[in-house]
């Protein structure tokens, strides 16, 4: 599953993730373009029980690999 | 609960805090150190977009808080050019939180800054403020979405960051061009280099931090995150043991507090405004600021409705007008006038439309499917 929070702001990518996260998914990919999401979508998921890597993506966006 | 206390945030509330009170020690009207609505109204008024004689100033503090911004994020190379998030929306968003800021008489920072002194007024307009963020969580909750933003050129995003150093070289080679009151708080300042120094550092660490006021209290809600919240309560606690400590603090009470109205009802519907407009624009004037320093121009565009919004809010008598005392002695209780209270529920309904229909629930789950 993906989410693709690129180009929104606070507390935008968060809210998707946390839609995401709902059905309890093994794995979750979550793409973001700016570092406070990648805090802020890191902060939550590790809350959540996850564990997340992050790695660049095209141009400069972050990707975020989340997973149990 | 994450439980960790994130130390740049907590820092970044202690150096605003220490700002606000050395600021007003060295000149500032008292608490109002650092107010983001009060001082981008003055910036309003020096320019004459408005012609509140009282309110006439181009403040550093806002000069120096989007250029540190600016500065840190280049250096931390988290400067990113993007825009087209529903711009029109935000300014209008921007002019609507300005005008219920200047009903209460301060933005979420200035709340913080006296309810650290003491002024229960604020107190009330907290509670307002909650009650505003609260119907802006449901609103998100549903779906609500200004968009996403898309990278554009480096100068679109340094468009505010070069407006403010345009104001600043005018404001010190040509200050013919500008009003400045000659009494109240426009008047009352801090010695111009020491609030923009002051101002660089605290918009460096506030960039650095994501300092929000309108952050905290939404996250712990929306997400049980507290993070930002603890900069909002340093903030709060370095105000009120400063006061103490330079012997300022009188105790709490709504009467006679610097620069207040104890007008419950609009002190607290001003700040639903501010609260519910601040999660919709997704942060809070200090937050626009910042955003819009770090190359953000939907947050560049808020401003400049801020500053619109507060001019209309003076020309038209939209604002509040704070508590006096009268020749015989009697207390005069302030607020706002009538044109401001219908103002004032004419934006509510306003907001309510703008959260309606910008909610987009189809747009999500098609997202979450891919």
């Amino acid at each position: 599953m993906m989410v693709d929070a690129r180009g929104l702001g606070c507390p935008m990518p968060v809210v998707m993730t946390q839609q995401a996260l709902k059905a309890s998914p093994a794995e979750l990919t979550v793409l973001v373009d700016n570092k406070t999401a990648v805090e802020n979508v890191t902060r939550f998921s590790e809350s959540q029980g996850y564990k997340v890597s992050v790695k660049p993506g095209d141009e400069d966006d972050f990707v975020l690999q989340l997973s149990k | 609960m994450s439980k960790k206390v994130n130390w740049w945030v907590v820092g970044s509330g202690i150096a605003v805090g220490i700002a606000a009170l050395v600021l007003t020690l060295m000149g500032n009207p008292k608490n109002m150190g650092f107010c983001i609505a009060c001082f981008l109204r003055d910036i309003a008024g020096a320019t004459s977009l408005h012609s509140a004689p009282v309110v006439q100033y181009v403040r550093p503090e806002i000069i120096g808080l989007v250029l540190g911004a600016f500065i840190m994020s280049v250096a931390s190379k988290e400067f990113k050019a993007k825009a087209g998030s529903s711009p029109a929306t935000r300014f209008v968003l921007g002019a609507f939180v300005m005008i219920g800021a200047l009903v209460f008489l301060g933005c979420p920072l200035r709340m913080v800054i006296r309810l650290g002194g003491g002024d229960l007024n604020a107190f009330v307009g907290l509670l307002g403020f909650v009650v505003g963020i609260l119907v802006g969580v449901v609103v998100l909750k549903k779906g609500f979405s200004l968009k996403r933003a898309y990278n554009v050129g480096k100068a679109e995003g340094a468009t505010l960051p070069m407006v403010m150093a345009g104001l600043l070289i005018l404001f010190l080679a040509a200050p013919a061009l500008f009003k400045f009151s000659e009494k109240g708080p426009g008047s009352m300042h801090a010695p111009t280099f020491v609030a923009l120094i002051i101002a660089l550092v605290c918009g460096a660490l506030a960039q650095r931090a994501r300092l929000c006021m309108v952050g905290g209290i939404r996250d712990l809600v929306m997400f049980k995150d507290a993070k930002l919240l603890y900069g909002f309560v340093a903030i709060f606690a370095v105000i009120l043991v400063g006061n103490i400590a330079l012997g300022n603090f009188t105790g709490f009470s709504t009467l006679s507090q610097p620069i207040a109205h104890s007008s419950h009802v609009w002190n607290f519907l001003g700040m639903v405004i501010v609260g519910w407009g601040s999660v919709l624009l997704g942060g809070c004037p200090l937050r626009q600021l910042i955003l819009a320093g770090e190359g953000n121009a939907d947050s560049a565009i808020t401003v400049f409705g801020m500053i619109v919004g507060a001019a209309f809010a003076h020309n038209w008598g939209l604002a509040g007008g704070a508590d006096s005392k009268a020749e015989d002695g009697a207390y005069v209780v302030g607020g706002i006038s009538e044109k401001g209270q219908i103002a004032v529920i004419v934006i509510l309904v306003l907001l309510a439309v703008i959260s309606f229909v910008n909610i987009q629930k189809a747009v999500k789950a098609e997202k979450a499917e891919v």
